[in-house]
């Protein structure tokens, strides 16, 4: 199917995406379509310091519930606060208005340890044997 | 990401793409097709491959609240039980009275171990000749055990869970989407009635029962006839607004009714009494029954736990197992818990010490490192629903 190629992908199914110094993070679409439809993501306040591949929130679907992991390191300068009313722009838009937070990363050269999409997509892949 | 599931049945969800790992020797209902020609999202439930949603959680419940839904229910288990001393062997063995039941009548029970566990809940469908015994699909082989094993001389006992087709039409809009295409005696039957007769041109039971809360209809035919039941009930239904529904929206569907599910709710291990069900238990018919000592012990003794409901002040949902508090004591488990769509906040099921089971009580739901404050509420959750 093909996933975005201007991102970076963790295991845990998290995007990253660098823009101007700051990195966008939010899950995958295949990581909504596991979830199914999410009703409340929790997300941390600003200026928190995030560690890489450690919890920074919970998304909560109505069956499902998963924690949600920091591709990289860094202070969280800004949450997706459209998220509070409307918790569906996970699955509407997960790469877009879906997005959860935005960070000023520790390091920013570690995005490059992430997957790239054709990584993601064939480690998606070999998952679904 | 580490995923929860709802259903003890479900496999452990600890790795990505665990939802869709291949089950190794997956049963198909003779829906199977239809679910995957509709995008049906196929999950392994008791064995079986099956749509746990088409579209969406939310969007499906909402159908089946405001229209109608079409839900596959055909892993579920049948047995035919016929034959003099069919009624009293039913009665020995569940906690309702079978022998109230007139013809065309339908019963929900539970049936209890000798210590008052319970073996499974089962709907008695009474037949001019026989009882149709409904049992939970991942209950099917203990069942006919328990039911062969306390089977009165002359019963005959039948397995019909592979000849026998489900489907369930559940909504406000579910009598007119049956309308024209089920005798019009049909539509006017009682809650838990039921007629044999014709269905979008195949034979079998028409029941008004359900697992939504809402008006509707179970129908039971042969698997030849899948086809044309299964895409009769679908363009009958297009102009009603029904659309197939998944076991995701039927657990929240279930649940926003307090209805008890198996394997999560009550088990060998609880008993109806403290499960709230004692309404199903006949003390004073006329058949002793399996576990009724132990029942009436425990009433004698009283409840040292109770099944309750409660409702989430907060957005995170309470989910199985979850410790349940009291004043900062661990007083019980969570059984059940979602995101309740129609009520638009999370609810959930658990057993706690009869001290705190009171509607009004505080308790808190952990979560993690996170205690989620939540009420113990009135059970239904939901009371606008439209059955009858």
């Amino acid at each position: 199917m093909g996933y975005p190629e201007d991102v970076r992908y963790t295991a845990e199914h998290e995007w990253a995406r660098l823009e101007g110094g700051v990195v966008t993070i939010g899950i995958t679409s295949y990581a909504t379509e596991q979830l199914g439809d999410v009703v409340f993501v929790e997300l941390p306040e600003v200026g928190r310091m995030l560690e890489a591949m450690k919890p920074f929130g919970v998304v909560e679907a109505v069956k499902t519930v998963s924690d949600l992991y920091a591709p990289l390191g860094g202070r969280v300068i800004e949450v997706n606060s459209a998220l509070a009313d409307n918790p569906a722009l996970v699955n509407q838009e997960p790469f877009g208005e879906g997005w959860m937070i935005r960070l000023r990363p520790a390091k920013a050269a570690d995005l490059q340890k992430l997957m790239t999409g054709p990584e993601y997509e064939k480690m998606i892949e070999e998952h679904q044997g | 990401m580490t995923l929860w599931c709802p259903f003890d049945n479900f496999p452990a969800f600890d790795h990505p793409g665990a939802f869709v790992q291949p089950i190794a020797t997956p049963r198909h209902t003779p829906f199977y097709e239809f679910h995957r020609a509709a995008g049906g999202r196929l999950i392994d439930f008791a064995g079986f491959e099956m749509p746990v949603r088409y579209t969406g959680d939310v969007r499906e419940h909402r159908c089946v609240r405001g229209a109608a839904g079409l839900f596959d229910i055909s892993h579920m288990g049948e047995f035919e039980v016929s034959g003099p001393g069919a009624c009293e062997t039913l009665d020995r063995l569940v906690t309702n009275d079978v022998s109230a039941l007139e013809v065309g009548q339908a019963l929900y029970s539970p049936a209890c171990r000798p210590d008052g566990g319970i073996v499974d809940d089962l709907l008695v469908y009474r037949l001019p000749d026989r009882y149709m015994v409904v049992v939970n699909a991942s209950n099917i082989a203990k069942d006919f055990a328990w039911i062969r094993e306390a089977s009165l001389p002359g019963v005959r006992l039948k397995d019909r869970s592979d000849e026998t087709a489900l489907l369930a039409i559940q909504g406000p809009r579910a009598a007119d989407v049956m309308r024209g295409h089920v005798p019009p005696a049909a539509l006017d039957l009682g809650y838990y009635r039921f007629m044999i007769g014709p269905m979008f041109g195949a034979e079998g039971v028409i029941s008004r029962t359900g697992y939504t809360g809402e008006d509707g209809f179970e129908l039971y035919f042969h698997p030849r006839d899948a086809e044309r039941v299964w895409t009769g009930i679908l363009s009958a239904g297009r102009p009603h607004g029904l659309e197939p529904v998944g076991l995701g929206a039927r657990d929240t569907l279930r649940l926003e009714m307090a209805y008890m599910l198996y394997g999560n709710d009550i088990s060998d291990t609880t008993n109806p009494l403290e499960a709230g069900l004692g309404w199903t238990v006949k003390l004073k018919k006329a058949s002793d029954f399996t576990g009724k000592q132990a029942l009436l012990d425990q009433r004698a003794k009283g409840l040292a736990r109770k099944l309750v409901g409660f409702s989430l002040e907060g957005r995170r949902v309470p989910r199985h197992d979850m410790a349940i508090e009291c004043a900062g004591r661990e007083v019980g488990k969570v059984t059940s818990g979602t995101f309740a769509p129609s009520l638009e906040r999370p609810i959930g099921l658990g057993y706690v010490e009869a001290g705190c089971a009171a509607v009004g009580s505080a308790i808190e739901i952990r979560a993690g490192e996170a205690r989620l404050a939540a009420r113990v509420v009135a059970r239904p959750f939901y009371t606008q629903g439209s059955h009858r």
